[in-house]
């Protein structure tokens, strides 16, 4: 049987700080099953990208991973040395970022770019060309042989974000990481971009680790979700089960605040009162505890354990009810 | 960084404490070193007649190109003065040259540039060519240009200061006011009914000074620089008032006499300018948002 | 691209219409006779006054306008008062060798600067890159002169390594004695290239671009060079052409101390004879220079970029 496309097991995330260890990631687990579609979603601060920069590897300077494991095909990530790193990444791995605008390099050609990534694979420049234009061919974009010689800023923000997936997508790497990529995009571009990806995931193969906050996306897209809250996984599970019968009471109000599923017309959007926990100073026990309309005594005390429950999906819960029969 | 920030997610409930500007800018080893020279340059020039055991000026021909000693630290200069004392009384007319060509420069070159950032389209054209054309001089060829037609004297020297550095101030000061200029706060006032003087005076020129006093502070080694320069071109201050520029070129010319004066020439020019550049430096990190309570790169 | 090439100009030609403007104004509103200082303290009366008539001094304001801008235009810029030979050519006998000064300190500041600013920037923090950083701001800090004057008397006359004196027989010899000179203003100029670039390759590599292209496992080496770099330069550029006018002041004294022929020796020792023409004639081909120079370098590093080059070609 294959190895999961990606693994992470138990991630710990610090950072240093001049106020001392921000503990960005605590525990966080979740695994992509090869040719598997799995969102990651949550608000602004739930720890998204800092999940992302630790599988790349790709991490600031104050960076470190305290514990956990993080496996790339079976292969530990985490036990690499930088250059073996570095052969992964745009091979086995690869990534398509949030702002089109600014994710190519602005004095060197679309095709340069594109050629220069291919650097791992024999071949002579013409062969890695073609290989270029049919990408762009691909993902629709017209005139690829001219595009291919163009500079970026010559391409709109939905072309450049297409270009980018076209680059990620090349190598036909074991896993994709998709951080937001149609945040940045109009609606319409969002729907025509997401039709791509998913077209070009069944031609491929590839397993999509797909990153955002817009719930609608990600029910469209994803066979599996994992639910973040302030750097912990809260809820996990396939994406129909969570989004039609959320166990977990973050993910309850983040559905609930969905603009898309309120029921009346108002002039206020349903919101969840309360800030973002101090991740300095973390609070002893869940980490919802200080916003969780359900909250009750054991929720302060200590991190409540990962549940399954019933439909398959984990709840990082006090009241989560256990299924014993799965 | 872009937004990989050094701050992760979840910083929104967390405020760095920064430590205070006078701490960050002693803190740091170069700033407080260009602090230390500073100090040392000011007391000298301070204490100058209290230091000093020699008169800087007395002639003692017998005593020439005396290497340094217990009574002359220095050693002497061509015509037998002490070098010491005459680095020590240099270091007044440096530093009060520095500070008060820097200050007209800067009330000329911001007064200048209000006018042009709050006046009418056509003032500011004329005055932004005004402030190109000035700013197009070679320092030196200026000052020897303008020295042809004045004769030597210190007010030479602060006027091609002023020449030489008060366009950029105004530049500075003219974006800075044309960018408030539109600010709410000025249309509320103006529709109150303040006048343009009030205006510039109370609203807007607080609001840009601070900016413009740190690109000045780094300036004055610049200043430094140009009264010495133009002092060892003989541009300047006129013999016997010691200047360390004028030492250099008294010891410049009989160089192959004796290297001291040479030596007691350029010393305290380094001394100096090394200072004042570290510690504006350190100055310009200590007030710089971006930098206040980051990580160092 | 050419509409902006041609804004540029005009506002270049303006800055030089200006410049002369200045010059004007400084000559005839600083006080003092002009004719009196060009023939000094012990020329008759009789002298001052034909001098003042044959340099149209007495003419009204605005006439004497129109000559000074009619004369300078045309490259009249007046004869040398001892030999009477054109004040131009006599300047532009002389500026080969000023610029021959100015290009070696070119050199070398582009020659360790730039290498310094990589190296730096690739080892953030480390002891290399700390060292370069004190050593750069130090030599930015100390003034040209003295840096130059030091050199003539560590090297030349202490060791004996370089030549003291003079431009050099044939080229190689020209070149030796262009070593120390142009050291001593180039000097400054390393360390403000090496920082400007350290600092500008650093926020470069801070850009959202470099990340992607780390994401795609490029390698450091061809990151900096091949994609950084090309980016990271560009303001490095900028500075040089402005720091060309700069060089100038500084290769003034270098002439002086090193006693090189050129456009600084010769403006020096024409204030000492009152040669007046000669050093309003250097001003003025001077400051035009910078600006013509100016110009270029925009001109340049505008087409340089690709994205400054389209979006002045929409």
């Amino acid at each position: 049987m294959k190895p999961p496309a990606l693994q992470v097991q138990g991630l710990n995330l610090v950072y240093r700080t001049e106020g001392g260890p921000l503990h960005a990631l605590r525990d966080v687990s979740l695994d992509v099953a090869p040719g598997e579609i799995v969102g990651i979603v949550g608000e602004s601060g739930c720890g998204k990208s800092s999940l992302v920069q630790a599988i790349l590897r790709l991490m600031p300077a104050n960076a470190t991973i305290a514990s956990g494991r993080i496996a790339l095909e079976g292969v530990d990530l985490l036990g690499l040395d930088p250059e073996a790193m570095r052969g992964l990444r745009g091979d086995r791995m690869s990534v398509v970022f949030q702002d089109p605008m600014t994710a190519l390099n602005p004095v060197l050609s679309v095709g340069r770019q594109m050629i220069d990534i291919q650097y791992r694979r024999a071949g002579s420049r013409a062969a890695k060309r073609g290989r270029a234009v049919d990408m762009l061919k691909r993902v629709r974009i017209a005139d690829p042989e001219r595009r291919l010689d163009q500079f970026p800023h010559e391409f709109s923000g939905g072309m450049r974000q297409r270009v980018a997936i076209a680059m990620a997508l090349m190598a036909e790497p074991a896993l994709l990481i998709a951080d937001e990529p149609t945040t940045a995009l109009d609606a319409t571009l969002e729907i025509a971009t997401i039709e791509l990806l998913k077209k070009l995931q069944r031609e491929i193969g590839c397993a999509i680790l797909f990153v955002s906050h817009h719930l609608g996306v990600i029910a469209e897209l994803c066979d599996r979700v994992n639910v973040m809250y302030a750097g912990e996984v809260v809820e996990s599970g396939d994406v129909r089960s969570v989004f039609h019968r959320p166990s977990h009471p973050y993910t309850l109000r983040l559905l609930a605040c969905d603009p898309a599923r309120v029921a009346e017309r108002s002039r206020r959007l349903p919101t969840i009162p309360g800030d973002l926990p101090d991740l300095v100073n973390l609070p002893s026990g869940c980490v919802f505890a200080a916003r969780c309309p359900q909250v009750f005594a054991p929720c302060r005390h200590a991190p409540p354990p990962f549940v399954r429950i019933a439909g398959g999906q984990i709840s990082r819960c006090y009241l989560a009810v256990e299924d014993k029969a799965g | 960084m872009s937004d990989t920030a050094s701050s992760a997610s979840g910083a929104a409930a967390y405020r760095p404490r920064g430590r205070g500007p006078l701490r960050r800018i002693l803190g740091e080893p170069l700033g407080g070193l260009g602090a230390g020279l500073v100090a040392l340059a000011v007391l000298g020039a301070i204490f100058a007649g209290v230091i000093a055991v020699h008169d800087p000026i007395t002639i003692a021909p017998i005593d020439r190109f005396l290497a340094p000693s217990g009574d002359h630290p220095f050693g002497t200069d061509n015509l037998g003065r002490d070098l010491f004392a005459r680095v020590l009384f240099g270091s007044r007319i440096a530093l009060s040259v520095s500070l008060g060509a820097t200050f007209l420069s800067l009330l000329l070159g911001v007064s200048a540039g209000l006018v042009a950032g709050y006046g009418p389209r056509w003032l500011d054209n004329g005055l932004l060519l005004v402030f190109d054309a000035l700013k197009s001089f070679p320092t030196v060829m200026l000052a020897l240009f303008l020295v042809t037609l004045t004769g030597p004297s210190l007010q030479a020297v602060v006027l091609v200061v002023i020449i030489a550095n008060a366009p950029s101030y105004a530049r500075m000061a003219r974006t800075q006011t044309m960018s408030l200029r539109h600010a709410e706060f000025v249309l509320a006032e103006q529709s109150l009914g303040a006048g343009a003087v009030r205006i510039i005076s109370t609203h807007i020129l607080p609001n840009i000074i601070g900016p413009l006093l740190i690109v000045a502070s780094m300036d004055i080694p610049v200043v430094v620089a140009i009264e010495a320069g133009m002092s060892f071109l003989g541009l300047g201050v006129r013999p016997p008032t010691p200047s360390w520029g004028s030492i250099l070129n008294d010891g410049f010319s009989y160089i192959r006499e004796s290297p001291w004066p040479v030596l007691a020439g350029g010393l305290p020019i380094i001394v100096t300018t090394l200072g004042f550049t570290f510690l504006g430096e350190a100055l310009r990190d200590a007030f710089d948002p971006k930098r206040s309570g980051g990580e160092k790169r | 691209m050419l509409t902006y090439a041609v804004k540029r100009l005009g506002l270049a030609l303006a800055v030089v219409g200006a410049v002369i403007a200045v010059v004007f104004v400084m000559i005839y509103v600083i006080p003092g006779d002009p004719a009196a200082v060009a023939l000094g303290p012990r020329a008759s009366p009789a002298l001052v006054a034909e001098l003042r008539q044959r340099m149209g001094l007495d003419r009204p304001l605005p006439i004497q306008i129109v000559r000074f801008y009619g004369s300078v235009l045309s490259g009249h810029l007046g004869n040398d008062i001892l030999s009477n030979e054109s004040v131009l050519t006599i300047i532009l006998g002389l500026m080969p060798h000023t610029l021959r000064l100015i290009l070696g300190a070119m050199s070398w500041s582009i020659l360790l600067g730039i290498p310094l600013g990589c190296l730096s920037a690739m080892r953030p923090g480390s002891i290399f890159d700390r060292i370069t950083a004190v050593l750069s701001v130090s030599v930015i800090a100390v003034p040209a002169f003295v840096i130059a004057i030091y050199a003539l008397l560590i090297f030349s006359i202490g060791l004996h390594w370089f030549p003291a004196i003079g431009a050099g027989e044939d080229p190689m010899d020209e070149l030796y004695h262009l070593v120390l000179p142009s050291l001593a203003i180039g000097l400054g100029w390393v360390g403000y290239i090496a920082r400007m670039l350290r600092a500008s390759i650093l926020d470069v590599q801070g850009e959202n671009h470099v990340r992607t292209a780390r994401a795609f496992g490029l390698s450091e080496r061809k990151i900096v060079f091949d994609y950084v770099l090309r980016i990271a330069i560009l303001p490095t550029l900028t500075v040089l052409g402005i720091g060309i006018g700069q060089m100038l002041s500084s290769a003034v004294f270098a002439e002086i101390v090193f006693a090189r022929p050129g456009i600084g020796k010769l403006v020096y020792d024409a204030i000492i004879t009152r040669n007046y023409p000669i050093v309003t004639g250097t001003v003025l081909v001077t400051t035009a220079f910078f600006v013509l120079v100016n110009l270029i370098a925009d001109l340049f590093i505008a087409w340089l970029d690709p994205r400054v080059r389209y979006s002045l070609q929409r």
